[in-house]
């Protein structure tokens, strides 16, 4: 099967994929016997008295006894102490997936309508990817910047609302390596009109997949910035280009915007603001991406945001590529 | 042995004491005018039933839609923009203007009266005002459908209902409406069982279909309100950004959605404690034996109501609550669970020692006893914080409250319509096809929606247009069970409809019931008793009498 999948451990639930799983499954099994159990116990008697006292004839005598104190009592205070049981039960795995651990790799994630982004503390951004090592505790601290979205993984049974103007957190610790598909759980709308039968539809199509990797493969990803090589590189420029927002200052077809158009851009002899002249070519595309203020065009005031620290290396030259194709 | 009733109250009847022998209340007056102007709770009963089904058939439809676009995984038969508007109108037709107001507003309002031997509820222009106040709010819920339509789920959770385009002023503000119809019915309801019991109508003598609907009653008293204003701040945040909600504004959504299931959750029980009133009803009458634990079920079903006010952040698990509020409102969840279990315990015990007919009410009765054991029980598994955070906004949720409020509520509500036909329209129904009904329809249900459970254990969540491939099979067998479910209601339908034209003349007491509303006349007159009834037993003395055919108005 191609496309996303969650991957099913038993009959009822998915696979278990994060360290607290088998905790919440024990809970799960708890409470699906206890109720498989009272279901008989509610279910047997109606049936066989249902069976039993068939009415025979019109003038049947039926039994007075109308109340048993004594049973009252049992069917009262014996599902109270169960019910206190499995509310114990329940408790147990909560407080410890509500509470993660100190040394969590923190991961900073962004829900809007209908995407993920998520941001790693070396500034490393990565849309509706989320790659994690396996055997370490990652905690995403979560915020929605339109409506509100909710974030879950069958296989780690972690879920979370992200809600907009608030920070919201969960944790988890992958136990397997794989990709899993995170799911957005908080109604969240869709487009509007009729779309082609092929094409996503809004809330449910809000997915996102994890990725987890072993130690050095998470490493390389940090250092990459998260690019996927898979994809032709001047792609994956342009994808940048609108990820980044540089589209709200630059434009491909030659009209101007806040900065120059891309259109004709490289190979171009541009004039700076203090005169000078300077043909444009790779090093020259870095270092204005990287610190715009160090050669700024005549005619722009300097107030394109600096992008050093934020996009690595791999980055930089899938723009450079998406930029030497835009004659 | 007549003693005069408090009758209506200060209200003057055109037909008081002595309307002429044979007449009833369908043939008292004549013409649409008089129904439309009616103080008669019966006719009031009959207007609210016929305007409630119409809603269900609506509510219905949306359903039959939604599963249809199921089918496949990708588009079927609509647009996500159409998805998302009919399980929101499937959701707001079903909450706000069926299942709320159809028990009390149809069966309470003709049988509420007649089961304390009073001739009409204590305010009856009021209830008339509460029928036209539903009418109004319908008619704007329902307006949504020309008017751009709602796509914000029943739920209206904000900021998305404070931003989206969609008609959310118009329903909200129909909902709005729609609930002091719910208000002024649950306060005239209270008023009417205090003051306007008969002469010998004790508490503990109540129809325990009356301790459930005056247990509603409270609820629906208390708790709307909150319901009113939520809304109408949700208004004023769209109309005027006074930003008490919208981030944006600098509002608190998580603030909504504690508003919204400070209602919305005893409002649950708004929907289902009237249904646990019927099923006692259909239970004793048709095992013919006297109720087991009545003060049990009487008072379980003031606990539920009580209790039912604390629960409300069982809905926010995952919303961003404090973990000391999640940890107390699972507790306290747990603990709504006690006084359900008694009412089946007891009920169950009702059937020990009993002579059951198997009979078209009691098959519906039976198949509530299944059905909402599964639906409370699976309750239990959303109560439990680490295993509610899995299950949370997936189908889940979705399966244990249709089994709660469809397995629950609605087969209650159809058998009890079927129980009280005979009463209501004069006519007796056919009980071969009445029974084959409730087996299709209880086949039906299971298929569409124990199959739910499943899905969203494995993970598929709720309110989704597309899904991922792999639970094709699971939703296509869903959507068949809706097509079962539907064909049964046509039979119902059909069997009713039937009964109306070619059904055998009903007796007073078919099934040979004890409470008062089966010892006055087949249809009942205006004033309900032509000689106002004094009652010496329990509506469930049936062991005393064996042969059971009415002796309290001796
Ligand atoms: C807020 C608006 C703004 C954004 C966003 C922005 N830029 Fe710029 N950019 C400018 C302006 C203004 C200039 C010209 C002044 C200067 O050179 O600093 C400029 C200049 C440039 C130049 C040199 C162009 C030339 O004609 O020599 C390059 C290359 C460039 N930007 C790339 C980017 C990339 C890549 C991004 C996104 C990662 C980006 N910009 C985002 C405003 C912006
Ligand atoms: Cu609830």
């Amino acid at each position: 099967m191609t496309g996303p999948k969650i991957d099913i451990g038993s009959f009822w639930l998915p696979k278990q994929s994060s360290t607290i799983a088998p905790s919440i499954d024990f809970a799960w099994d708890v409470v699906l016997w206890t109720c498989i159990i009272f279901f008989f116990l509610l279910m047997v008697p109606t049936f066989y008295f249902v069976v039993k006292y068939k009415r025979k004839k019109e003038t049947e005598v039926t039994s007075a006894i109308d109340h048993s104190t004594k049973i009252e009592v049992v069917w009262t205070v014996l599902p109270l102490v169960i019910l206190i049981a499995l509310f114990f039960v329940g408790l147990a795995p909560w407080v410890n997936a509500s509470v993660a651990p100190a040394n969590a790799i923190e991961v900073q994630v962004t829900a809007q309508k209908w995407n993920w982004s998520f941001r790693y503390p070396n500034g490393t951004t990565s849309p509706g990817k989320l790659v994690v090592p396996k055997g370490k505790p990652v905690r995403l601290v979560m915020s929605a910047t339109d409506v509100l979205h909710s974030f879950w993984v069958p296989e780690f049974r972690v879920k979370q609302d992200a809600i907009p103007g608030v920070y919201t957190s969960l944790w988890f610790e992958a136990t397997q390596l794989g990709t899993y598909t995170v799911q957005c759980t908080e109604y969240c709308g869709g487009p509007e009109g009729d779309v082609a039968p092929d094409k996503p539809g809004g809330h449910s199509d809000m997915l996102a997949t994890v990725e987890v990797v072993d130690e050095q493969k998470y490493k390389d990803f940090l250092e990459s910035g998260g690019e996927d090589k898979s994809i032709p590189i001047a792609e994956r420029g342009k994808k940048l280009f609108q990820q980044w927002g540089c589209n709200a200052c630059h434009s491909l077809d030659g009209s101007k915007l806040a900065g120059p158009t891309f259109k004709g851009l490289f190979g171009r002899e541009e004039e700076l603001a203090d005169g000078s002249k300077v043909k444009v070519d790779e090093n020259y595309l870095k270092e204005s991406i990287l610190v715009p203020t160090a050669k700024v065009v005549k005619g722009y005031p300097p107030i394109m945001p600096v992008f050093q620290g934020q996009l690595k290396d791999p980055q930089i030259e899938a723009i450079i590529a998406f930029v030497k194709e835009q004659k | 042995m007549s003693v005069a009733v408090p009758g209506a109250g200060t209200e003057k009847h055109e037909h008081g004491h002595g309307s002429p022998p044979g007449s009833n209340y369908w043939n008292a007056e004549k013409g649409l005018w008089s129904w439309l102007t009616t103080v008669d709770h019966k006719r009031i009963g009959i207007m609210y039933l016929i305007s409630t089904l119409i809603a269900f058939s609506l509510g219905g439809f949306f359903a039959l839609l939604l599963r249809l676009e199921l089918l496949t995984p990708r588009k079927t038969i609509m647009s996500p923009a159409m998805y998302n508007q009919a399980f929101t109108l499937h959701g707001a037709i079903m909450v706000f203007l069926f299942i709320i107001p159809s028990i009390p507003g149809a069966l309470g309002n003709f049988f509420l009266p007649i089961m304390i031997g009073a001739k009409d509820v204590a305010f009856p222009k009021l209830n008339l005002l509460s029928l036209y106040l539903y009418w109004t709010g319908a008619l704007f819920t329902l307006g949504s459908l020309v008017a751009g339509g709602l796509e914000t789920g029943w739920t209206f959770y904000v900021p998305y209902s404070s931003t989206t385009s969609g008609a959310v002023i118009m329903v909200t503000f129909g909902v709005f409406v729609a609930g002091f119809s719910s208000i002024l019915t649950g306060l005239n309801f209270i008023v009417t069982i205090h003051k306007l019991r008969a002469p010998g109508v004790s508490w503990y003598r109540l129809p325990l279909f009356l301790w459930a609907t005056y247990s509603t009653s409270v609820v629906q008293i208390l708790a709307t309100p909150v319901l009113a204003i939520t809304l109408l701040l949700l208004i004023f945040e769209r109309a005027f950004h006074i930003g008490i909600f919208d981030p944006a504004l600098g509002g608190d959504a998580v603030l909504f959605q504690h508003f919204f299931w400070f209602y919305s959750h005893p409002a649950v029980y708004i929907m289902i404690l009237p249904g646990f009133g019927l099923i006692s009803e259909l239970i004793a009458v048709h095992a013919k034996r006297k109720i087991f634990g009545y003060k049990a079920i009487a008072f379980s079903s003031v606990a539920i109501a009580l209790i039912g006010f604390l629960v409300w952040g069982h809905h926010m698990f995952v919303a961003g609550q404090s973990e000391m509020a999640a940890t107390i409102f699972s507790f306290l969840t747990f603990l709504v669970a006690i006084p359900t279990g008694v009412k089946l315990f007891n009920w169950i015990s009702t059937l020990w020692r009993s002579s059951i007919t198997y009979s078209t009410p009691m098959v519906y009765a039976i198949a509530f006893l299944f059905l909402f054991a599964i639906g409370g029980l699976t309750g239990l598994f959303l109560g439990m914080l680490a295993v509610d955070v899995h299950l949370h906004d997936t189908y889940f949720v979705v399966a244990h409250f249709h089994y709660v409020m469809m397995g629950g509520t609605v087969f209650a509500f159809v058998g009890a319509l079927h129980h009280w036909w005979p009463k209501i329209t004069g006519r007796m129904f056919n009980e071969k096809l009445g029974r084959i009904s409730g087996i299709v329809m209880f086949i039906g249900f299971n298929m569409t929606f124990f199959t739910q459970f499943i899905l969203g254990s494995r993970g598929m969540p709720r309110r989704y247009y597309n899904y991922l491939d792999q639970f094709q099979p699971l939703h296509q067998f869903s959507t068949v069970g809706s097509w079962v479910i539907g064909l049964a209601f046509l039979i119902v339908l059909y069997n009713l409809a039937t009964s109306l034209k070619s059904g055998a003349k009903a007796p007073d007491n078919p099934w040979g019931g004890m409470s008062l509303e089966w010892q006055t006349e087949t249809p009942p007159p205006t004033e309900n008793f032509r000689v106002t009834p004094k009652v010496t037993h329990g509506p469930y003395d049936y062991s005393n009498d064996p042969n059971a055919t009415g002796a309290s108005d001796s």
